[in-house]
């Protein structure tokens, strides 16, 4: 007879079970997979060495006081997925779905299958995969929790024309790694684990620079070329620290994310020259200097603008409506981490390209931080006649977790 | 690196003797040693998990390491989560289908070496789940070896496509091909 009723023989998973995939890290184990590429190859030992630089090798750690992807450097593609909850998913079953994606991205991360994974061979090139999960609103209330403040839609802005289809989402997923293989393997695996308690709202996929194509930390460019991200607080100090990482309750060691389409004219673009391109930011376009300072250089990029400077005419050469300008504000509290990554889609009508910035910020409070800079872009700024944001999402990214938790077991046990 | 799993020697007449030990936990496995306990304890499993399921039937998969120098027997499972539970083997019958049917004498694991259990080979098998198993919660499984020494272990359940063999010498109330939403009639 059908039995009802909460039995002990379907235990709660509350311990490795789910969560064995993280026993190597670091770089130890990007050690170990190098080796296991040689082995693998059939080559003589003594090959072992060229196998180890292989960029594909690279492991980033899962385990830890907070989640892997946001403070990790860049990796060249990244795919972001929105899911929204079905509507019989309560509490309990969060908790049984964060098991089980945690397990993936767990055992993924450190290059390893996950369980059940039908295309295991796709699983051994880790090329510094990260997955990063996010809560949205409805995810926080289901989960019966206390959701911060600025856990909710964006203000309208007067420059946004947003399309319902990159708007909000219940659960984030942010997949990222070296290798584009490698993030669809792992974009797939979290899927078909997430299908049974989520629907897909959106995907978006973006890309940086190759890995070993330029220098690591060379600051990114966009495609409208300009060099993207010069003032972003450094991870690893307490700057970085104090403006992103959350202090209190189930979040203290998380951040918010904001996810921001922002389309890029490239049509309208083309028509304008250099000198315009340049004033539009109020940095050099060859080596993303401040105006003030020298376009030659890789070192310059980071001189501090000087916005009293004039021309000869007597103009400030940051022009007040650049978008550098705009985007500074006198309180150094109000500063985000971007993270942020190009993308380039297929067109429709008589464009030619469907290109963008897929802009991803992290920040401790997302209305006292990203609200008034964006408030501020959104009255004025030159970039805004070229660019106009078409999604926009937010979400709250909890802390990572340690080997015997699970992502979101802070809110969810 | 490894599912938590129990090793306890059953026999009555061993009882004093029970022993309760953590499976090693390692990715080299053990190096082979001398096969002077209960086979229970000799075997590791990892990677284990079972396909979820609403009713009927479900099957677990994982993969079972011999670290002695002797070939051991898995002989039958017990599971509070299904009536019947049977160790599947997949074979090719006469009109050249793979197709699964119990394993006659029981997994073999040889000495220092592994079995893995996976879709379209050799398996655990449920039959008549007493309820739905469901992706995140677990599964426990008591494995019993040729020499009565037992081994429980707990595999979290995924969702899964795949798992659909047809079967051989059906001897329950079984859909052939899509067993997934059939009820076993077993209830």
């Amino acid at each position: 007879m059908p039995r009802t009723g909460k039995d002990s023989r379907l235990s709660r998973p509350s311990r490795r079970q789910f969560l064995v995939g993280g026993a190597i890290a670091g770089v130890g184990a990007a050690a170990a997979v190098g080796i296991d590429f040689a082995l693998k190859s059939g080559a003589p030992a003594t090959d072992a060495p060229a196998a180890a630089t292989l960029s594909g090798a690279g492991v980033v750690p899962f385990y830890g006081e907070h989640q892997a992807g946001i403070a990790t450097d860049a990796q060249a593609h990244a795919t972001l997925i929105a899911l929204d909850l079905r509507d019989d998913v309560d509490r309990e079953a969060l908790r049984r779905m964060m098991l089980v994606l945690t397990d993936d991205a767990a055992r993924l991360s450190q290059g390893e299958k996950a369980l059940a994974d039908s295309e295991p061979e796709l699983a051994v090139v880790p090329a510094r995969l990260t997955v990063t999960f996010g809560f949205g609103p409805r995810f926080v209330s289901r989960a019966r929790g206390e959701a911060p403040s600025w856990l909710r839609p964006l203000p309208e802005f007067g420059i946004d024309d947003l399309d319902p289809a990159f708007v909000g989402g219940d659960l984030l997923i942010q997949i990222a790694a070296d290798d584009l293989v490698t993030v669809a393997h792992a974009a797939r695996m979290l899927l078909k684990d997430a299908r049974s308690f989520t629907t897909v709202r959106w995907t978006q996929r973006g890309f940086r620079r190759s890995r070993g194509s330029v220098a690591q930390g060379t600051t990114m460019r966009n495609l409208f070329g300009q060099v993207d991200g010069t003032a972003n607080p450094v991870p690893g100090t307490s700057d970085f620290d104090r403006l992103v990482w959350c202090a209190q309750g189930w979040l203290a060691g998380g951040t918010s994310a904001v996810i921001r389409r922002i389309d890029m004219d490239l049509d309208e673009w083309d028509r304008l020259d250099r000198i315009g391109r340049e004033q539009s930011v109020g940095r050099y376009l060859s080596n993303g200097a401040p105006l003030t300072s020298s376009p030659h250089g890789p070192d310059a990029e980071f001189d501090e603008p000087d916005f009293e400077a004039t021309t000869r005419a007597g103009f400030p050469v940051i022009a007040e409506f650049s978008h550098m300008a705009r985007a500074r504000s006198s309180d150094s509290s109000e500063r985000i981490f971007r993270r942020a990554y190009n993308y380039d889609d297929q067109p429709d009508g008589d464009r030619v390209s469907n290109s963008g910035l897929l802009f991803i910020s992290f920040q401790a409070d997302i209305d006292a931080q990203f609200v008034p800079l964006q408030s501020r872009l959104d009255q004025l700024d030159l970039l805004n006649e070229w660019t106009t944001p078409v999604g926009s999402a937010v979400f709250a990214i909890p802390p990572g977790c340690r080997e015997d938790g699970f992502i979101g077991d802070t809110l969810l046990t | 690196m490894t599912t938590t799993t129990r090793n306890v020697v059953s026999l009555g007449a061993l009882i004093a003797l029970a022993t309760m030990f953590t499976a090693a936990c390692s990715t080299d496995g053990p190096a082979p040693t001398e096969n002077a306990g209960p086979a229970a304890g000799s075997v590791t499993i990892t990677n284990g998990w079972a396909k979820a399921a609403e009713d009927g039937m479900s099957a677990v998969f994982g993969e079972l390491t011999n670290s002695t120098s002797s070939d051991v027997i898995i002989s039958s499972a017990t599971t509070d989560a299904a009536d019947m539970i049977e160790l599947h083997e997949t074979v090719e019958n006469e009109s050249g289908d793979m197709v699964m049917r119990e394993i006659e004498g029981g997994f073999v694991i040889p000495a220092s070496d592994t079995l893995a259990l996976e879709p379209g080979a050799d398996h655990i098998m449920l039959m008549g789940l007493t309820q739905p198993i469901t992706a995140g919660e677990e599964v426990s499984i008591t494995l019993t070896f040729s020499d009565d020494s037992t081994l429980e272990f707990s595999a979290p359940v995924k969702d899964y496509a795949g798992a659909n063999e047809s079967y051989a010498d059906i001897d329950h109330d079984m859909d052939h091909s899509d067993h997934e939403d059939t009820d076993s009639g077993e209830k």
